[in-house]
């Protein structure tokens, strides 16, 4: 019994969300491995061979992995499946992206986002927003299976595995890269961030953003996000949306400005440990997940609270 | 070119489920139905491209119980040729709905098939992947923007850190992100018109797929609740509590 983990990293590291899959990865009880695939990645290879509990790590360093396209990706994972019970990824938009690839090509029915490992075949998800939480049974032999990473806590160092080069698989050539735009911020990311501010439709504007929101998010080193609403009036770039359709994320700090609580946004951050809404609308739904709620308008309440957090040196 | 279009009915957006007290599911009887809100994107998209003279015609596609008819009449009001509805009952696993598809997909030969990224109901987000998988084709999820070049695709995609453009090889795979376009209505003619297009009717014992579940639903049940808390007074109050009493700042 083995369990192939397919690591998040940048090449040069790896991601938080790839220590926190870890966790549910070892809560199968078999070993565990890890998948580095990129392009110059020794880094990140290095880096997941320090995971605390990590049996080896396989390297598949090739230009064909540089650019998270699915078709050679997903060829890669399933030609070292065989030796493998259980691959299991973080449910980032890259494996959102090619692991129902791989359960396809080996026939096997994907369990999506699990938030708890109940035994090595039986599994916790959410479905419809996060409103259920369903126990599935897996009946397939092998299991593809992808982690909402905000339920697991991050798994240490302490290891020293062995890093092994891997073959590239043959690539179907089916795609290319054409480019990319990828924001390049200070911040943290919002999947691992404590603290995160958010702001919605009431920002009226990207400027106001920049000039309520971030002053505020600095103060308190937060990642930022935002509401759907607020995305696709163009206030603030889609890899910000928090919700059931966006990023899922459970900080130990969620200050919610302007956002009125639709269960889409709600299933989206409602595991944060400490809710802070701030609305002018004392009936909105938001409050009823808030631990503290301010009911006032956010354009003279957010610079004050930003002062305030000034006042106590942050 | 032709498009197709898989379509799900699935809960509307505006209902929040409510769990069956015996823990077998979640409340479907009289419970408002619609066409999964990345479908509708699906489709519009599909619907400009025929009016940009890039497609020649778009098929909508359902697997379902025969209720599933309603949501490709939608499909069909909102400006689509024709449907097809694949008649299954029961629970149809995403892994069983994309081998049905690629059955489709064989006999109607499409150009492009553009589905939704995820269904609200189950939140699988795997339907479109697997269909590429099986069918061998290229695939671009979470689309923000879609350019036919020639019989390949350009597709703009809404990833972690930002934006990624890819070009795909047709015949290819598409997934529809909340940005793609905004859905059209249906207008009242339109939803006349819609009654008299054809609907292919087919059973999934017509494609010979076998729908038994991978997956066994030991239970359904509530989330953990979450209480609401107190309402603070002034910024003042709030800092003071966030320090003393949350211990987050
Ligand atoms: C398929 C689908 C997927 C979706 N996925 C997501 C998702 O992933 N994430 C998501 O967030 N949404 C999602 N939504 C959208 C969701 O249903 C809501 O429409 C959205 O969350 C509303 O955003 P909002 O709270 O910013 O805007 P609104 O609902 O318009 O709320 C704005 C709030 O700001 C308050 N306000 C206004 N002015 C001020 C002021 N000056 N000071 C203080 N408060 C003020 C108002 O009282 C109001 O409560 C999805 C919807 C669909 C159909
Ligand atoms: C009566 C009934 C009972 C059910 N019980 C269960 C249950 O107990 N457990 C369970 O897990 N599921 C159940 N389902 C749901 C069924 O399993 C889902 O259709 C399947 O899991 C697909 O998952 P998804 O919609 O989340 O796929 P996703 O991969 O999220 O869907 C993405 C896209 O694929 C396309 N698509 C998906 N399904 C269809 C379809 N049927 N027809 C056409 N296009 C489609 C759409 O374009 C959609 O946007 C039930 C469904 C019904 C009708």
């Amino acid at each position: 019994m083995t369990t192939l983990l397919i690591a998040e990293h940048d090449n040069a590291s790896i991601k938080d969300a790839t220590n926190k899959t870890l966790t549910a990865a070892a809560a199968l009880g078999a070993d565990v491995h890890v998948l580095v695939a990129g392009a110059n990645a020794k880094g990140a290879a290095d880096a997941a061979a320090k995971l605390a509990g990590v049996k080896k790590v396989l390297l598949a360093d090739n230009a064909a992995y540089a650019h998270d396209l699915a078709e050679p990706l997903a060829a890669l994972i399933v030609s070292l499946a065989s030796g493998y019970d259980a691959l299991v990824a973080p449910a980032t938009s890259r494996f959102k992206n090619v692991m129902p690839r791989v359960a396809a090509l080996l026939d096997v029915m994907q369990v999506s986002e699990i938030i708890k490992v109940v035994s090595p075949d039986t599994f916790e998800r959410p479905i419809y927003a996060g409103n259920a939480i369903q126990t599935v049974k897996s009946k397939d032999a092998k299991k593809v299976i992808t982690v909402r990473t905000s339920t697991f806590a991050a798994a240490g160092e302490g290891g020293s595995a062995p890093v092994e080069d891997v073959a590239a698989a043959a690539d179907p050539g089916l795609s290319s890269f054409i480019g990319e735009e990828v924001a390049k911020s200070d911040r943290p990311e919002l999947t691992s961030a404590k603290i995160i501010v958010s702001g919605g439709r009431a920002m009226q504007s990207r400027e106001n953003f920049a000039k309520y929101i971030e002053p505020l998010a600095d103060k308190l080193s937060a990642g930022v996000g935002a509401s759907r609403a607020a995305v696709d009036a163009g206030y603030a770039p889609n890899d910000w949306q928090v919700g059931q359709t966006g990023k899922v994320v459970a900080p130990e700090l969620y200050v919610a400005i302007g956002i009125s609580g639709a269960i889409q946004h709600l299933a989206g951050m409602k595991d944060s440990k400490v809710i802070v809404a701030i609305n002018k609308d004392e009936d909105a739904p938001i409050f009823q997940v808030a631990d503290y709620g301010l009911v006032a308008d956010l354009y003279q309440a957010v610079p004050e609270l930003t002062d305030a957090l000034g006042k106590l040196g942050k | 070119m032709k498009v197709l279009v898989p379509v799900k009915r699935v809960v509307d957006f505006n209902v929040k489920v409510r769990v069956k007290s015996d823990g077998t599911g979640v409340e479907l009887a009289n419970v408002k139905m619609s066409m999964n809100p990345f479908d509708e994107i699906a489709v519009e998209e599909a619907l400009r491209l025929k009016e940009a003279g890039k497609a020649t015609e778009v098929v909508v596609v359902s697997i379902g119980p025969a209720q599933a008819s309603e949501t490709i009449r939608t499909g069909l009001a909102m400006g689509a040729d024709r449907g097809i509805l694949v008649k299954a009952e029961g629970n149809v696993e995403p892994l069983a709905v994309a081998k049905l598809l690629k059955a489709v997909a064989d006999a109607e030969k499409p150009g492009l098939v553009i589905l939704g990224k995820q269904a609200i109901d189950d939140d699988s987000n795997q339907t479109g992947q697997m269909l590429a998988a099986l069918l061998g084709w290229p695939q671009a999820t979470f689309a923000s923007k879609l350019e036919v070049e020639g019989s390949d695709f350009k597709v703009t995609r809404e990833v972690d850190g930002g934006l990624q453009t890819v070009k795909l090889k047709g015949p290819a795979i598409v997934t529809t992100d909340l940005r793609l376009n905004e859905p059209r209505y249906a207008s009242l003619p339109n939803i006349m018109k819609a009654k008299k297009k054809p609907i292919d009717d087919k059973s999934a014992a017509d494609y010979g797929v076998d729908l038994t579940p991978h997956l066994e639903v030991l239970k359904t049940a509530e989330p953990p609740g979450r209480k609401g808390g107190v309402k603070v007074k002034d910024v003042a109050e709030l800092v003071s509590k966030l320090k003393t009493e949350a211990g987050v700042l």
